[in-house]
């Protein structure tokens, strides 16, 4: 069965300034695909426009699964984002934001279920405390496993690794590694460790 | 939409306990609602000066306390997503449904624990009595329901807009006016005492405003949210 994420003639322009323009793409299942650009060349707006959080100028997104088109609320409930725009419940700790999140996603929460994910982001141990008071390298983390909580098809990565250390980027290269088994991941990234495991780039002037 | 409501309510009841837990921590929006209510509570009380105003003005006084006190409080839920970035997790994470009826239960809980605590304290501090305690009471309630479910979808309107605080006052006039109009003739009504024939169409006028409120964002909410 077919999948793949399909990119038809995009463009995206502000009043003020084009971002880019008939951008086409085919991003197959099971691979990396790596936007690349200087500051301001528009890949945080292409990731947006792919994840279906601002319309695009002109042309569209298309994700197959199984052979069939995506509805837009279908494609959501297959993406898992982590993005420096993105932000978590300061307010509620770890464990409340994964409990909220599988809620509004229709997915059975359980305890260990939460466990699992924070330990697998590095966060065993942390799960009570509240997100506010988190450091941001672990807000970084948490974006992870809000990311992967839902067992998503499509990784969408903008700045992967922004305020982690080692022990976090290595966490990143094994999350890519485990989603290109399964999926596909789509990141916006200039770092030479993250472009390496590209298996299709795109370059934004 | 029947068949696909019941996960909605079990999504939107998910939006209902985060909102009040985070409520409960940090009492953004209620301490808004309640200071502005108290404040002005007490400013027509001293502006009476005691007297038991006519039923007329009473009842209109009522709806005003409660109308600015609404909007003053109920667009923080929407407002809070928004300056704290939320928003984008959510948006990924949640279909717009069952977010405007989390969102519309929530309000809806401010605005009754609101109503609970205003309205006895309006009614001591104004010496009123009301003769159609029941029907009262019904009033109250489903005015208190409307501006919530009004206001809700408005406030997330809002929310994307620079001058947050003064546009949900001015967009949620002319909409809110006809469930003003009710609730305050049924307010008068059934303070005075006239027959529960009186009083049964401005029940009728809230009940259906309701339903249309709640039916219409529905409808309405993914176009607002998505934009």
């Amino acid at each position: 069965m077919l999948n793949q994420v399909e990119v038809k003639h995009l463009s995206k322009a502000y009043s003020y300034r084009k971002l880019f323009t008939d951008i086409n793409v085919i991003v197959p299942d099971r691979s990396v695909f790596v936007v690349l650009g200087h500051n301001g060349a528009g890949k945080t707006t292409f990731l947006r426009i792919l994840c279906g959080l601002i319309p695009a100028t002109s042309g569209e997104v298309l994700f197959t699964l199984d052979g069939k088109s995506l509805s837009p609320r279908e494609k959501r409930a297959q993406i898992g984002l982590v993005s420096p725009d993105l932000e978590l419940y300061g307010e509620l700790t770890a464990v409340e934001n994964l409990e909220f999140f599988s809620g509004v996603r229709g997915l059975p929460f359980t305890l260990d279920r939460a466990r699992e994910i924070l330990e697998m982001v590095g966060l065993k141990g942390r799960g009570n405390d509240y997100v506010g008071t988190y450091s941001s390298g672990m807000k970084q983390r948490m974006k992870y496993a809000y990311a992967l909580l839902h067992d998503p098809y499509i990784l969408v990565l903008d700045e992967p690794t922004t305020n982690l250390d080692e022990k976090g980027v290595a966490l990143v290269d094994s999350v890519i590694r485990r989603q290109r088994e399964k999926g596909i991941v789509i990141m916006a990234t200039n770092e030479p460790r993250e472009v390496s495991y590209a298996d299709k780039t795109l370059s934004l002037a | 939409m029947l068949t696909r409501l019941f996960p909605w309510l079990n999504q939107g009841m998910a939006v209902l306990r985060k909102d009040l837990r985070i409520e409960f921590r940090t009492r953004y929006a209620y301490s808004a609602l309640v200071m502005f209510a108290v404040t002005t509570l007490v400013t027509v009380s001293f502006s009476v000066g005691g007297f038991a105003p006519d039923t007329d003005i009473a009842a209109a006084l009522l709806w005003i306390i409660l109308f600015f006190s609404a909007m003053a409080g109920l667009s923080r839920t929407f407002v809070h997503e928004e300056e704290t970035g939320t928003v984008i997790a959510l948006k990924l994470a949640a279909e717009p449904e069952p977010v405007y009826l989390g969102k519309y239960f929530f309000n809806v809980a401010l605005l009754f624990s609101l109503s609970i605590l205003v309205v006895p304290m309006f009614l001591v501090m104004l010496n009123l009595d009301i003769a159609m305690p029941v029907a009262f009471v019904a009033i109250v309630f489903l005015g208190s329901l409307g501006l919530a479910g009004a206001s809700t979808i408005l406030a997330a309107i809002v929310a994307k807009a620079g001058a947050k605080g003064s546009l949900l006052t001015v967009l949620a006039f002319p909409i809110l006016l006809p469930l003003l109009i009710g609730a305050i003739s049924g307010t008068r009504s059934t303070m005075s005492g006239v027959s529960m024939e009186l009083v049964t169409p401005d029940l009728g006028l809230l009940f259906f405003y309701n339903g249309i409120a709640v039916v219409a964002s529905l409808l309405l909410f993914e176009y607002v949210w998505n934009d």
